[in-house]
């Protein structure tokens, strides 16, 4: 089927766009949402399965309470309300991957509710616009197992012979949070949609509640998106673009189907409520399942769970565990450091933040800390095609090779030697440089005859010096450095010059 | 037929610690009784679906050498039990009277089950049921029916018509039943059987096999109400497993039981719920009944009647809550992990093998539960019907708090007939439901209750069953009265009821 | 007191995954109707304010330690697999999508 797009530009001006995002969390307990199966991702096929996540008759679900507890923390670090009292409930719908054919999910009474997130997105014009993107609820439910489709073509559900199940992750818990309908967003809705999704990401992280590895799956978005005509405030009919597992593929996901939307309706059609798939290849979605008044999940309260009732004391315990805000914490660290805008977005951007907090802990300057991961050890994780993080340098040894600089043993161009050798398992630092005789000469004697040689080596520059001209001296102070393999103090070298030749 | 089959639990216990017999004899002789009447789909009482004779053997004799050796788990190490086949037990198939689980061997052990075998009882088998216990006569078990000791014409009650006719038959001295809306106290009632439900949460669920997941309770299926008492202290008690479960020690049950066969009822304030009796009752129940409140009366109780208004609707809103949890219970039989796959002809998608499969290996009744509770559940729906029931729940819970602020027991007929002749009911659901008129108001609330045999009715010569309902936790109570009621009912008899049940004769299979 | 019609009936079915002919239709849709009937005495026995009970025993916060149990060997979960392949459940084809 081929869609008409319509011109980003043109949509903006046509229509206003309402986002909705429902992102699912895996928790990283030790042990499933009902049952204590390890979580471990990877391993072998239905070998993490009981009777309970297995679905099979008679057994009983056990509420995992270290998840509740994770629950509760996310909810409060999304500035939500902690239910008095809720529970769980079964949505009742049939599907292979679901063992029981219904999940134990939460209805009406969510753990946590009526929440916000701020989100910064940085303009074109390079400033900085916030928005507050408001949460409706978030709860507690179990995830289901994994389907391999086999046979047909390149293993998708569609035109697959049979199918294989590995009920590993069913039960694994799963947070799902849910916004409000994000409106007034207009051309920034994709940036806005994909800041989001990063902010939560980063809120998780911080709370250290999940792995929130989107590829793996732990971390899944869903992105709700209708158009309304400009000016209207009548919401369109909606589409349900499933599982887009990168931040990237948010945006693209928005931008596309407000596009794809736009089409639709310009053309005089309707859009279709339904699900839609993201593919990552060429940025495009393709329609699912129709979501129509004949899905009935029946949902009613879980029989053999009790309910969920958070004392306030509890609460008030979990929220004193949360972690400075990161926005807030971004904040104060600009301040702390001296920071210009640019400096802290760059930082922030490289995924440089923790690196640079632990290397200034460690003793190094803001500055200094600033350089070395946003400069030369983001190159070589770009070179090595890894994280920052997984670069082979850990903050305390960029801050002992700033403390050789500091004290005159090496200089910049030394230190990326001792980098080399980091890189390489070479040992410390200080091991690094003596091993590779990597030391700035300090010995007078050697430093004054290498000056003279090259004065012989070069009368003309000499003379030029002599007469007065200073700025000559750079065409000697390179011979010299050269003569000692970089290895000299190349300001006591300038000295030397302008002493001998004053 | 050996009297070692016509000693309670109780006496069995005694004689073992006596070395006046072994468990292997006991399960034994357990074993040729059922292999003398219990016969098949076709004839007999047929009370089991699955008898286990290696492994009944096999644990009686390690029972017998712990013995030897000084070394006994329980009180009633060696004895042998019959369990429910609603109740998984690890290597024995579990197949809840439906085809949907024909061959099913469960890999894990009910926690009930767990806590026999710990306790060494030797496992007989897995005693017949209606299908997934959606029923009241055993007539829906996919296996054939079980049939009345009483008279083989008639049904033993259900869905745990097979637990009681075993115990009733001298198959078992003890079986395990689950009562969902009466599916252990009617059962007694139509045998001459003594049947208990336990306080919702007293004894583990865990491997229970749901059928209504907030009414279901496991309980003991006895002759005397000392056995269910020792059964009862045996399986209840906290269970990690069960989120349900009620977190006390269960106790004093035994101690109860012992002190009410004394027959001093003093201070006792019982009553008499005024709307689970009179018209459209069988004479003959209400009579044996009557006879009893006032065996109560004699013994020092002070009985009054207490009126309960909103037991009326107990079941319409039972009818409302068990097909709603049970529509949701049983989607997990789709053919795609176990149980009984059916392919139809064709490249059939899995959806259309989960609807074969689900259209062949379920009963009649059984999807008419399904579909009731669909319907009650659906959005437009809810409220009218599920939302509605729940509330009506709470009035009922509301009635059962103020009646016990009043009187110490609630007392009535356990069941409105006496066993009917199978086939009767089997088509006209509403008549069959009408069954347990009396029993479903204790689950709705969580209350425990038991059932007695009263004696047997006029007109046509079967057991009438005398049920005792007690508060939530005081399940002691139960056993108080209903050992007081058994000791100067047997006494006024000259012996146990079953003693004027026909001779069975052995069937040829 | 609606009548269930044939057609609900058969979208019940439908729901519940039930694969009904015709000849079940028409037994079961008349019992259904019966059964419904007797259910609905309960319409307006409880006021608005009476809350529902969802477990006739009220505990409330029942957790588990996050401490992980032994899990089934796969030799066991898969036992009662009418089909399997790999280690894993064969099943037919799916039609419809994820939720
Ligand atoms: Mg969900
Ligand atoms: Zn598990």
């Amino acid at each position: 089927m081929t869609e008409t797009l319509i011109p980003f530009d043109e949509v903006i001006e046509k229509f206003d766009p309402a986002l909705g995002l429902e992102v699912h969390v895996e928790l990283n307990t030790n042990t499933k949402m009902f049952c204590g199966c390890p979580t471990e991702f990877g391993a072998e096929p239905n070998t993490q399965v009981c009777p309970t996540c297995l679905g099979l008759p008679g057994a009983m679900p056990v509420v995992n309470g270290k998840a509740v507890e994770s629950a509760i923390r996310i909810g409060l670090a999304m500035n939500c309300e902690i239910a008095e009292w809720c529970r769980f409930a079964r949505k009742n719908y049939f599907y292979p991957d679901m063992p029981k054919n219904f999940q134990t999910s939460q209805y009406d009474e969510p753990i946590a509710f009526e929440g916000y997130l701020d989100v910064d997105i940085q303009t074109a014009a390079g400033e900085t616009e916030t928005y507050r993107v408001e949460i409706e609820r978030a709860h507690m439910e179990e995830d289901t197992g994994k389907s391999l489709h086999v046979g047909g073509s390149d293993g998708r559900i569609h035109g697959a012979e049979y199918s294989l199940v590995d009920y590993n992750r069913a039960g694994i818990p799963l947070i799902e949070i849910v916004t409000k309908p994000i409106l007034g967003t207009g051309d920034k809705a994709p940036l806005v949609a994909k800041a989001y999704v990063a902010a939560l990401r980063e809120i998780l992280l911080g709370l250290g509640v999940s792995d929130v590895r989107m590829e793996q799956g732990s971390m899944r978005c869903d992105v709700n998106l209708s158009l309304a005509p400009k000016g209207s405030g009548v919401l369109g009919t909606r589409t349900e673009t499933k599982n887009v597992n990168s931040l990237r593929s948010v945006e693209r996901a928005v931008r596309y189907e407000m596009s794809r939307h736009a089409g639709v309706l310009l053309g005089g059609g309707a859009v279709l409520q339904e699900t839609r798939h993201f593919h990552e290849d060429n940025g495009t979605t393709s329609p699912g399942r129709v979501k129509s008044d004949a899905e009935d999940y029946r949902y009613f309260p879980e029989p053999d769970l009790v309910p969920v009732a958070p004392s306030r004391e509890w609460v008030e315990e979990l929220r004193s565990t949360l972690p400075e805000p990161p926005a807030v914490r971004r904040a104060r660290l600009q301040k702390e450091w001296g920071f210009s805008d640019l400096e802290m977005r760059d930082t922030v951007g490289a995924g440089a933040l923790d690196l640079v907090e632990q290397t200034i802990a460690a003793g190094a300057s803001p500055q200094a800390a600033r350089k070395w991961w946003l400069a030369e050890l983001s190159r070589r994780a770009n070179d090595m095609g890894v994280d920052l993080s997984a670069v082979g340098v850990t903050p305390e040894q960029v801050a002992a090779v700033q403390a050789l600089v500091d004290s005159g043993k090496i200089n910049d161009k030394l230190a990326r030697q001792v980098f080399d050798g980091l890189v390489a398992g070479e040992g410390t630092p200080e091991e690094i440089v003596a091993a590779r005789g990597l030391e700035i000469v300090s010995d007078e004697g050697a430093l004054s005859a290498a000056v003279d040689k090259a004065i012989a080596d070069n009368p003309d520059v000499a003379d030029k010096i002599r007469d007065g001209k200073v700025a000559a001296a750079g065409a000697l102070i390179g011979a010299v450095m050269k003569e000692m393999r970089g290895q000299a103090d190349a300001g006591r070298v300038r000295e030397l010059i302008l002493e001998k030749l004053g | 037929m050996s009297d070692l089959t016509r000693k309670t639990a109780a006496e069995l216990a005694d004689a073992l610690a006596a070395g006046e017999t072994t468990s292997v004899e006991i399960t034994q002789v357990h074993l040729d009784r059922i292999a003398a009447v219990d016969g098949d789909a076709t004839a007999g009482v047929h009370a089991f679906l699955h008898v286990d004779v290696e492994g009944a053997l096999e644990q009686a004799r390690a029972s017998d050498e712990r013995r030897a050796a000084g070394r006994p788990l329980h009180l009633l190490d060696g004895v042998p039990i019959a369990v429910k086949d609603v109740l998984t037990t690890q290597g024995l198939p579990t197949t809840c009277g439906s085809r949907i689980l024909e061959g099913w061997v469960p890999p894990y052990d009910a926690t009930v089950v767990t806590k026999v075998k710990a306790a060494g009882l030797p496992i007989l088998g897995k005693t017949n049921m209606d299908e997934f216990a959606m029923g009241s006569s055993t007539e829906h078990s996919a296996y054939g029916p079980t049939r009345n000791p009483w008279d083989q014409t008639r049904i033993p009650g259900g869905s745990g018509g097979g637990s009681a006719a075993a115990v009733a038959s001298y198959e078992a001295p003890l079986a395990l039943g689950t009562d969902t809306g009466g599916s252990i106290r009617q059962p007694g009632a139509v045998t001459g059987t003594v049947g208990v439900k336990p306080t919702y949460g007293g004894v583990s669920r865990y491997g229970l096999v749901a059928l209504a997941n907030s009414l279901d309770q496991v309980g003991p299926v006895t002759r005397t109400v000392l056995d269910s008492a020792l059964l009862h202290e045996l399986i209840g008690g906290h269970d990690p497993l069960d989120s349900t479960s009620v977190d006390q020690p269960v106790g004093g049950l035994v101690d109860a039981a012992r002190q009410g066969a004394t027959g001093d009822l003093a201070g006792l304030k019982v009553g008499v719920i005024k709307e689970l009796a009179g018209d459209g009752w069988q004479p003959g129940v209400m009579a044996r009944f009557q006879e009893t409140v006032e065996l109560l009366t004699e013994l020092g109780a002070a009985v009054t009647e207490i009126s309960c208004p909103t037991f009326v609707h107990s079941l319409a809103t039972y009818y409302l809550i068990l097909p709603a949890e049970c529509s949701s219970n049983l989607a997990k039989f789709d053919a795609m992990r176990y149980g009984l796959r059916v392919v139809p002809d064709g490249d059939p998608s899995a959806e259309a093998v989960m609807k074969a499969t689900r259209d062949a290996g379920f009963g009649d009744e059984v999807k008419r539960r399904i579909m009731i509770g669909t319907y009650a559940l659906s959005s437009g729906y809810y409220d009218a019907y599920y939302g509605q029931a729940q509330k009506v729940r709470t009035l009922i819970a509301r009635d059962f708090t103020a009646a016990f602020e009043q009187v110490d027991v609630l007392v009535s007929p356990t069941s409105p007939t006496t066993a009917f002749p199978i086939g009767e009911k089997v088509d006209d659901p509403l008549a069959m439901y009408l069954q347990d008129l009396a029993t479903i108001p204790a689950n709705l609330a969580g209350v425990p209750g038991i059932s007695v045999p009263a004696g047997l009715a006029e007109e046509d010569g079967l057991p009438v069953g005398f049920q005792v309902l007690a508060p939530a936790l005081a399940d002691d109570r139960l056993y108080r009265v209903g050992a007081a009621v058994e000791a100067a009912l047997t006494s006024r008899w000259g012996g146990h009821l079953l003693e004027k049940a026909p001779v069975l004769e052995g069937v040829v299979r | 007191m609606p009548e269930i019609s044939r057609d609900e009936v058969a979208h019940l079915a439908d729901l519940a995954r039930i694969d009904l002919d015709d000849a079940e239709l028409d037994h079961l849709a008349p019992q259904l109707n019966v059964i419904l009937e007797s259910v609905a005495s309960i319409r307006g026995v409880a006021g608005d304010d009476v809350p529902p009970t969802s477990h006739p025993i009220p505990l409330t916060n029942v957790f588990r330690e996050d401490v992980i149990t032994p899990s089934l060997t796969p030799e066991q979960a898969l036992s009662g697999a009418p089909e399997a392949e790999d280690g894993r459940f064969r099943v037919p084809r799916i039609l419809g999508d994820e939720q």
